[in-house]
């Protein structure tokens, strides 16, 4: 890359205004990166290892707030409420997402419309999304459960029940998963076509071209979307305060939430330092697991 | 419904299929293209309508008057549209005309931030050369791969000793320090624009700002507009930093404000549902203008706002 290697001509003195330049230039950057990130990060290291609650000096408890992470039930819960959340709503959300996607690359009518409608809940994402489905989940006035009972099902209480509580979150979540939809249909239209010509002259089915060419040459891009809806659902955690708090009992406490409340209701400054370094391990940890298994089954044409 | 039905139906006669090798006489291809056809119409109506419906249901509760607000069993429609829930639910008790202002300004100066502080960073690391670029573009990028929450509270205990808490700064301030993901995707296509331009201008004695404004920044429209678009959907729909920050309820968000709604009004979902959609109005609105634009840059991250 031209433009990011350093010259290795002697620095004569144009080159050294260039390299000038470039520091003013890159500065907002590199000055927000030291207070905003590097700072920070140090200090929440730094933090982990002490009990803090901004009323008193910090005192230095060494490890013990990672003690207790490890002998803490409810930091255990929010681990499982976690993984459960982050692999809902992924794995429904990457099946359902593809499917549409598959049937939108089809040469159909009203393709743009459709498109549109999918992708449109992700973007309005927030607040009101979060009020919309509070509503949408009332176990008496939601909508869900009236389009249940007119098929003679009685519907679950959701988000008041401890077992649909987190499958109503997960559902919730595969409604604004449109994006993926948008990103799903650039790799599908990557695909060359004279594959599934090939493919066809071989006497391939429909199911073998499918099977054979389309999953093959988008497992690059349902890979990008499983690392970075997991990702994305540990952060999801925002609405989930407003929609649950993490309850019932517990049900829906995930590790944000925990980190949140920890931080900012109890003011246990060092306690959720030390927990949100455990989020920094799980990202890590997932997102190598993946690439690991993404050997096996990721299939990448130009290596 | 928005989706008009197809025109071949969910009903077409089913073909008999031919086996594998067999002969298929023209009509018979057609006969299967066709039903294929309708059972692809059919199923992307019912994968539409999962997006769609909660949406109708938002409009439709927004539209009931309080007595069908809380029927049971819930109509689908009202008997009368009742557009003063929008009224009731906008100057009822908080005051969501401070919020509308508070909102604005929070992210018009957070994209001010955001777009002068990323744009110049981008340049740099697009069209400068110098020692240490490369280990800087790469920690930039390694910034995008750590969880916020990490720096979430030693950020807040910073803004708390500076007296910063319950006002616009800790959202504000930190917009104007570059966000990692806008300069990589704006750096991205900066090195595209072709160098030539760049150095023609250098040459007729341009300063790199002249540069920047006059040949970078009017070529590079699309990648200004996705990453303005990111940050207007981003700022506007920040909900934890005022969450964390704010104290006041004259000083609260939008997004603040409706969070606030959901425990004082636990059960006036018309109201709700009407503050809600007037909440999402500006963006639905861009969305409509300039869909073009957001999937692009979906395309380009992966992602719908930050």
């Amino acid at each position: 890359m031209p433009a990011t290697a350093f010259s290795r001509r002697g620095q004569t003195t144009p080159a050294r205004r260039e390299a000038r330049r470039f520091y003013v230039f890159v500065s907002p950057w590199a000055i927000g990166f030291v207070l905003f990130s590097g700072v920070p990060i140090v200090a929440s290291i730094l933090m982990s290892f002490t009990h803090w609650n901004l009323l008193r000096d910090p005192t230095w408890v060494g490890l013990a707030n990672y003690q207790k992470m490890i002998a803490d039930p409810e930091f255990w819960e929010s681990i499982v409420n976690t993984f459960y959340f982050g692999a809902g709503s992924v794995a429904l959300g990457v099946v359902f997402t593809f499917l549409l996607a598959l049937l939108l690359n089809q040469p159909l009518r009203f393709q743009g419309l459709f498109r549109t409608v999918m992708y449109l809940p992700s973007v309005v994402s927030g607040v009101a999304t979060a009020l919309l489905w509070l509503n949408i989940l009332h176990p008496d006035y939601g909508l869900i459960n009236k389009l249940l009972a007119l098929i003679g099902v009685q519907g679950p209480g959701w988000l008041g029940t401890m077992e649909w509580a987190m499958p109503a979150l997960i559902l919730m979540s595969v409604w604004g998963a449109g994006n993926t939809i948008i990103i799903y249909l650039a790799g599908l239209q990557g695909i060359p076509k004279t594959l599934y010509e090939a493919a066809e002259i071989d006497g391939a089915g429909w199911w073998r071209r499918f099977w054979n060419v389309t999953v093959p040459m988008m497992s690059p891009v349902i890979f990008f979307n499983v690392v970075t809806g997991f990702i994305a659902s540990l952060q999801a955690y925002v609405l989930i305060l407003i929609m649950t708090e993490g309850g019932p009992a517990n049900a829906t406490m995930v590790l944000g939430l925990y980190i949140y409340r920890h931080a900012f209701t109890y003011f246990d400054m060092g306690y959720a330092a030390a927990l949100s370094w455990a989020m920094f391990l799980i990202v890590i940890a997932v997102t190598l697991i993946q690439f690991r298994l993404a050997r096996r089954w990721v299939h990448y044409e130009f290596k | 419904m928005l989706v008009e039905t197809p025109r071949e139906g969910g009903t077409a006669p089913s073909a008999p299929r031919p086996r594998r090798g067999g002969t298929v006489t023209f009509e018979q291809a057609e006969r299967i293209r066709k039903v294929r056809r309708a059972g692809a119409y059919v199923l992307l109506v019912a994968g539409t309508a999962v997006f769609v419906l909660p949406f109708l249901w938002m409009v439709t509760t927004s539209l009931k008057s309080d007595a069908e607000n809380l029927a049971f069993p819930p109509e689908f429609f009202p008997d009368s549209f009742n557009f003063e829930n929008y009224v009731r639910g906008w100057t009822g008790n908080l005051p969501f005309n401070s919020f509308l202002i508070n909102s604005v300004l929070i992210t018009a100066l957070s994209m001010a931030g955001n777009l002068v502080s990323c744009v110049l960073p981008a340049y740099a690391f697009a069209r400068m050369r110098a020692r240490a670029a490369g280990v800087l573009f790469a920690l930039m990028l390694a910034t995008m791969m750590i969880p916020r929450e990490i720096t979430l509270v030693p950020k807040y205990v910073m803004f708390a000793k500076l007296g910063w808490v319950d006002s616009y700064l800790p959202l504000i301030v930190p917009e104007f320090f570059g966000v990692a993901l806008y300069i990589f995707l704006l750096r991205q296509f900066f090195t595209t624009i072709p160098q030539e331009l760049i150095d023609a201008a250098r040459i007729d004695g341009a300063s790199e700002l002249r540069i920047l404004w006059k040949i970078m920044l009017p070529l590079s429209k699309p990648a200004i507009a996705a990453i303005m678009l990111f940050s207007f959907v981003g700022n506007w729909n920040q909900l934890l930093e005022p969450i964390i920050y704010l104290r006041t309820t004259e000083k609260f968000t939008i997004p603040l404000g409706l969070s606030m709604f959901s425990g004082q009004y636990a059960t006036q979902y018309n109201q709700m549902m009407a503050v809600s959609i007037i909440s999402m109005l500006p963006i639905l609105v861009l969305f409509f203008i300039a869909q073009k634009t957001f999937i692009r840059g979906v395309t380009l991250t992966g992602i719908a706002g930050r």
